[in-house]
């Protein structure tokens, strides 16, 4: 089985893991197949998150940018987040294979959320770990896991974000993996999570192909998708990989593209990373000289992560996928552009690929046809934007 | 010195190897030198020296915050290599890191600077041995030890082809679970001694802290015992640090004899 993307991927994790690995891969393969997971799967989708999302023509922005813009409402889906497709699938996988506990990571809180959602819906004990930093600027979402009976473990330790609330589930993992699924939420870690999690929020992108042909006849000329570990971006892109369409993988920039030895000032692995071993995977990764990782910042808790997907970095690295980023000011300009002109309020992610988009209106590179994929709404930055303005 | 020769030493005397973790550079680089001396001089037969990295996901608390102050204090590979070089304790010394501070070196240019300083063995806890085939050859080519764990739920098919890919000895995870001082040993360890069908010692870690979990694992068919979060403890603690670790590295020793 190959376990890379060109050289990316792998599985560098402790021995004990190995087991769960092999045995989450040969479930995967057995049960995607299997008639009786995927009806139940597409039952939730359709009915528990409210698929398919609208592909939403945004009118008034596309009259100021001059372009056609079309929005992926994944705002829309159950939870307020495209994580609930991944949640969904893996979560179901974890029962037909028989486990009784989740444990999951979370950044800006929307993959802890769509995790605590499942965990109720299905029957799971369920725990998820996130930084001390994230747990501050995300308490809504805080909030909204333990109503659902989630335990939240608030992470202390290093940058006291993602990649450090990563570490402990990956520990959480190590000590109880015979009656536990760890339910990564992004295309990152070990394989096969980069496939698992990519083919289902591949769901995303064989909407908005059928969507987009049924209004314009024709596929867009670009596709934006904000990226931290990429799973919005590459749930978007997967499906239009062999077609004529510019992909672009917006990533933050945070509040500007410099680094001392221990923090990167941005989470712009893609543009800038170099390759290295994170959480179980050979990737684009921010580090030092040493190879030490490098605390990353972003305004947006889901962006700020000093890793990201190996796939999307090989494809970044053939040229395929264009990685690109925008400072925590461009984001936040374009999170009041979009509420003003379109009543829409994104989540501070998904504000870094409208602000691509509004920054390179004029440029000519984006065609004149461009989805951008909402991957979130923004009540849970309010808190966050409130304070900034003070 | 090579970890075989120190293990022969060891069968002649009939005794079991006792292996001290430390952190390198943990509470500073100025202090490791003396605490390796002190484990040394109080019996450790084999030091294993931590490099320390940012994200060591295979440990537990203790090792994770020495870590962190090693790594606040200034530890880098580069120094590390410098510490090594000046100590002078004739056992055989291992290096413990993670896979990134490797790979970002280059493989090659890694295990040389291991040679040069004076270094037997690898230990990387997130190196399964599928991903390892380069890192193997080069250490074969220059001769040093690249030592793999196995696990309580390792298949009998990876345990065969870890016993035969690895050198100097298999390193045999007690628990499920990651590095830590424990109450107790699990009582299933000595079944996984039973199954790893290699010639190599086989070295027993994780949760092992004190004499009695010694004498438990030397009794269940251990060649060698690890010890580091009870070690690392006395560190974290600044109290006293010199005398204690003597203390617990003889007592710790005795069970092995």
């Amino acid at each position: 089985m190959n376990h890379y993307y060109g050289d990316y991927g792998g599985q560098y994790v402790p021995e004990i893991l190995m087991p769960p690995l092999q045995e989450l891969e040969e479930a995967y393969e057995q049960y995607k197949a299997d008639p009786e997971f995927t009806s139940q799967l597409n039952d939730y989708l359709e009915n528990y998150a409210g698929r398919s999302t609208p592909l939403y023509y945004a009118k008034n922005m596309s009259r100021k940018y001059g372009l056609k813009i079309y929005l992926k409402r994944e705002d829309l889906v159950h939870g307020g987040a495209h994580k609930l497709n991944n949640t969904l699938g893996q979560a179901l996988l974890a029962k037909f294979m028989g486990k009784k506990r989740l444990i999951a990571e979370t950044g800006a809180g929307q993959h802890g959320t769509a995790t605590a959602m499942v965990g109720a819906k299905l029957g799971f004990e369920t725990m998820v770990y996130m930084g001390s930093k994230d747990v501050k600027r995300q308490l809504p979402n805080v909030y909204r896991m333990k109503l659902m009976g989630t335990e939240v473990v608030s992470v202390d330790t290093g940058s006291k974000t993602m990649k450090d609330a990563i570490n402990e589930a990956l520990r959480d993992w190590v000590t109880n993996v015979g009656d536990t699924h760890y339910l990564i939420g992004s295309v990152v870690g070990p394989y096969p999570f980069p496939k698992i999690v990519r083919d289902f929020q591949s769901v995303i992108g064989r909407e908005v192909k059928e969507q987009v042909m049924k209004v314009e006849g024709r596929y867009p000329d670009s596709i934006v998708a904000c990226a931290g570990g990429g799973s919005n971006a590459m749930g978007i892109f997967y499906p239009f990989l062999d077609d004529e369409v510019n992909l672009f993988a917006v990533e933050a920039g945070g509040e500007k593209l410099r680094e001392d030895d221990k923090i990167a000032y941005h989470s712009a692995s893609l543009a800038t990373g170099e390759e290295g071993i994170l959480h179980g995977a050979r990737t684009k990764v921010l580090q030092n000289r040493d190879g030490q990782i490098l605390e990353s910042t972003s305004v947006a808790a889901g962006l700020d992560y000093a890793g990201v997907g190996p796939e999307l970095a090989r494809l970044s690295e053939t040229g395929r996928v264009k990685p690109c980023y925008i400072t925590d000011m461009e984001a936040l300009e374009a999170f009041h552009e979009l509420s003003r002109l379109e009543g829409i309020i994104p989540a501070l992610e998904s504000s870094h690929a409208i602000a691509y988009v509004m920054k390179m209106a004029d440029s000519g590179i984006l065609g004149d046809t461009v989805v951008i994929n909402l991957s979130g709404r923004g009540d849970k930055d309010l808190q966050t934007i409130m304070d900034m303005e003070d | 010195m090579r970890i075989s020769q120190k293990f022969e030493e060891l069968k002649d005397k009939n005794e079991k190897a006792l292996i001290a973790y430390v952190c390198a550079g943990d509470p500073d680089p100025d202090t490791t030198p003396s605490i390796v001396n002190a484990l040394v001089e109080a019996g450790a037969d084999i030091i294993e020296l931590g490099l320390p990295f940012s994200d060591p996901v295979a440990d537990g608390p203790t090792i994770q915050a020495a870590t962190c102050r090693a790594i606040e204090a200034g530890m880098n590979t580069e120094r590390y290599f410098e510490l090594i070089k000046g100590l002078e304790v004739n056992v055989p010394l291992i290096c413990m890191t993670y896979y990134n501070l490797i790979y970002r070196q280059g493989s090659e240019n890694f295990v040389k600077k291991c040679v040069d300083a004076g270094i037997s063995g690898l230990i990387i806890p997130d190196l399964p041995l599928h991903e390892a085939d380069e890192l193997i050859e080069i250490c074969k080519e220059k001769g040093i030890d690249n030592i793999f764990l196995v696990a309580p739920n390792t298949s009998d098919q990876r345990l065969d082809a870890i016993g035969s890919k690895s050198s100097g000895f298999i390193y045999v995870v007690s628990k499920l679970g990651v590095t830590g001082e424990g109450e107790n040993i699990s009582s299933n360890v000595a079944g996984l001694l039973d199954k790893i069908n290699s010639n190599l010692p086989k070295a027993v870690g994780f949760g092992i802290s004190n004499r009695k979990h010694v004498e438990e694992m030397v009794a269940a068919g251990a060649d060698a015992v690890i010890v580091g979060s009870a070690l690392v403890n006395i560190i974290a603690s600044g109290d006293n640090i010199i005398p204690r670790l003597k203390e617990i590295t003889k007592d710790l020793k005795e069970g092995c004899r």
